[in-house]
């Protein structure tokens, strides 16, 4: 066990490794990076303002060593600064982190909440109403881009019932209770209850409903899969109750393949949440690194790709471990 | 009577009976789940689309001021020519035909699509086969190297390509193929494994056979099926992911017609002008939807063993 969590401990490391390197290989690729800061001939640049950044950007240094310079800034939370508004990168992201775990938090509740028991409903209910509601709700789930559904949804609960907010709010959640415990300032969590739930709404919507599709065609194929097994049988000829067969017997092993898609899913969602950001201007990661794609603000871009990364590897890091507790026939070997 | 009670054969169940609407609807979509109807229809629309892009005798780039916003079926009188020309799906905010950019797009969407799927397929399986035929130490790195692929986030890597490259067809069908291939190689690798453990591979071996022809001529044929059933359901992924980039700015650029970008382009007219986006999403939706159909069938039909993908 312990030399698996190693195992899988360095091939997390040597992935972040190979991410910062693309990341800075193709910062490199951009062509001079000087010409970020300072145009050629544009106003007021001249050959010393050219030797500064060179100085500045160690340029003067070889390649490998310009790498290990600029992880070291990145391990000590140094991203640099933006190149509009010269603000500090870790500063710029640090405020926009927890609005997109809000985000991606509810939307993973959510989508656990409908797509599971939707699927063994449809499972055990093969041919009802219910079978094809779900099925229905699967087709659109993975047929519909998310952009799609974010713009039907804006349509018809924002613009024609105007029931919904189309954007985002100022309350948030999770921020609030952040806040609250550093600070002592609870405001925006009664502000959440009293009517900031509903800019959640749209977005999470949004995030869910692809997500609930896949746990619903995967918890309905392993619940189809487990109630035609042995020990159902064997279940259910020896009395024991509908109701206990399923929920109990079946269920149990049924959820294995759910609950490994869970992390993956999370993980999903933490691109996923880049359209959805970007449609509903929900101020978060992804609405950042778009916004850089348009300014062309490269440290914020490979400031939040980092970012996205590491959350990236320590979600598969987190649920390799957890494959185990959830099965275990699973061996670490 | 009837032929059919003459010779015997019975209505299906679901025309028969006294059902409940619902039930009987079932019945007709299980028709239609037999054969591929559908999904090869609106494909087929889809390469008509494509096809005959430039009938509507339209510009699908050219702004026209006088047609901004134009709503269905309006038909605007040119003031030179006197012509009548009709926008059937309405016109975009610069008063271009949504119907000339939306085939134009599908034109587009199709290429784009070909290209990045057949490389994308070859690439995988090429990697696949040697991984799997080579084994031993190959087979690991080859394998090492695939997990570290599967753990870089696609759309993170298309926005800072977007940024280092200026986008283009050229950058976006680079990308859509290094998203595609991966698919394929732990089936292929899967197959090939058991597959170079039959007699008829060491036959080929005593006789003399090549790497490269035990490769490409006994070994592809086998895994051929599983490639087609992959890719059939890569390729909606694809088509996703191409219309996400387009939508987000780091797809080809515009003022080229591509089916995400018009959706991106009219999201903000929606109160105004709906038909710029809806129409071109509904076109995303359907064509995905016919692909996802389509490689179940396949699936279902050439290799059930794959019923976990895509599940």
């Amino acid at each position: 066990m312990g030399k698996y969590i190693l195992r899988r401990f360095l091939f997390s490391f040597f992935t972040l490794i190979g991410a910062t390197a693309i990341v800075f290989g193709l910062s490199r690729a951009v062509g001079d990076p000087r010409d970020l800061f300072a145009q050629e001939g544009g106003y007021g640049v001249t050959e010393e303002t050219y030797e500064h950044l060179t100085k500045m950007l160690n340029l003067d240094k070889p390649l490998y060593m310009q790498y290990f310079i600029w992880l070291g800034k990145t391990v000590r939370g140094d991203l640099g600064r933006s190149l509009l508004g010269q603000k500090d990168v870790a500063d710029l992201i640090g405020e926009k982190v927890l609005n997109t775990l809000e985000l991606t938090i509810f939307s993973w509740i959510l989508s656990t909440l409908i797509g599971i028991p939707l699927g063994v409903i449809s499972a055990i209910k093969r041919g009802s109403i219910w079978d094809w509601a779900g099925r229905f709700l699967a087709l659109i789930g993975q047929a519909a881009p998310p952009f799609v559904i974010a713009i039907v949804g804006i349509l018809i609960f924002a613009v024609k019932l105007g029931w919904l907010p189309a954007g985002s709010g100022e309350s948030y959640l999770i921020k609030g209770v952040f806040r609250g415990i550093s600070s002592g300032d609870f405001s925006l969590v009664p502000a959440f209850f009293s009517g900031g739930w509903k800019h959640y709404v749209l977005p999470v919507g949004t995030l869910g409903l692809a997500a609930s599709a896949s746990y619903l065609r995967l918890t309905r194929s392993s619940m189809l899969e487990i109630l035609d097994s042995e020990y159902i049988k064997l279940a259910r000829a020896k009395g024991v109750p509908e109701r206990v067969v399923i929920w109990k017997h079946a269920l149990k092993n049924a959820l294995i393949p759910p609950l490994t898609l869970a992390a993956l899913i999370f993980v999903g969602f933490l691109t996923g949440t880049i359209i959805v950001e970007t449609v509903f201007v929900w101020p978060g990661l992804g609405l950042l690194a778009t916004t850089a794609v348009s300014e062309n603000d490269f440290p914020v871009m490979t400031g939040s790709v980092l970012l996205f990364a590491v959350f990236y590897a320590i979600v598969i890091f987190i649920s390799d471990l957890t494959y185990g507790l959830v099965d275990p026939r699973i061996r670490y070997s | 009577m009837t032929l059919s009670t003459k010779i015997g054969v019975d209505k299906p169940s679901y025309l028969e009976r006294n059902l409940p609407l619902y039930k009987q609807l079932i019945g007709v979509v299980r028709f239609f789940q037999r054969w591929p109807v559908i999904p090869i229809f609106m494909l087929s629309i889809l390469v008509l689309l494509a096809v005959f892009a430039d009938v509507t005798g339209y510009d699908p780039e050219l702004p026209a001021l006088r047609d901004r916003t134009l709503p269905l079926f309006s038909e605007p009188v040119d003031p030179l020519t006197k012509d009548l020309t009709r926008h059937w799906l309405g016109a975009d905010q610069f008063g271009r035909d949504t119907l000339t950019r939306i085939m134009h797009g599908a034109r587009i969407t199709l290429y784009v699509l070909l290209i990045s799927a057949v490389s994308g397929t070859i690439i995988g399986t090429t990697y696949g086969l040697v991984a799997g035929f080579f084994g031993g130490i190959v087979d690991d790195i080859l394998m090492r190297i695939l997990d570290l692929v599967y753990s870089i986030p696609f759309l993170l890597l298309a926005l800072v390509a977007a940024v280092v490259f200026d986008p283009s067809l050229l950058v976006v069908i680079v990308l859509l193929a290094f998203l595609a291939w991966p698919a394929f190689v732990r089936n292929v690798r899967a197959e090939v494994l058991t597959l170079k453990e039959r007699d008829y591979i060491m036959y080929a071996r005593v006789a003399g056979a090549s790497r490269v022809r035990l490769l490409l001529t006994h070994l592809l044929p086998g895994v051929i099926n599983t490639v087609i059933v992959i890719a059939t359901l890569r390729i909606g992924q694809l088509i996703l992911a191409e219309a996400s980039l387009s939508f987000l700015g780091a797809g080809v650029p515009p003022p080229t017609p591509v089916w995400g970008a018009l959706v991106a382009e009219g999201r903000d007219y929606l109160n105004s002008a709906w038909w710029v986006s809806m129409f071109p999403s509904v076109g995303i939706f359907l064509v995905v939807m016919s692909l996802n159909f389509l490689g179940d069938w396949f699936r279902d039909r050439f290799d059930p063993r794959l019923r976990q993908l895509g599940s």
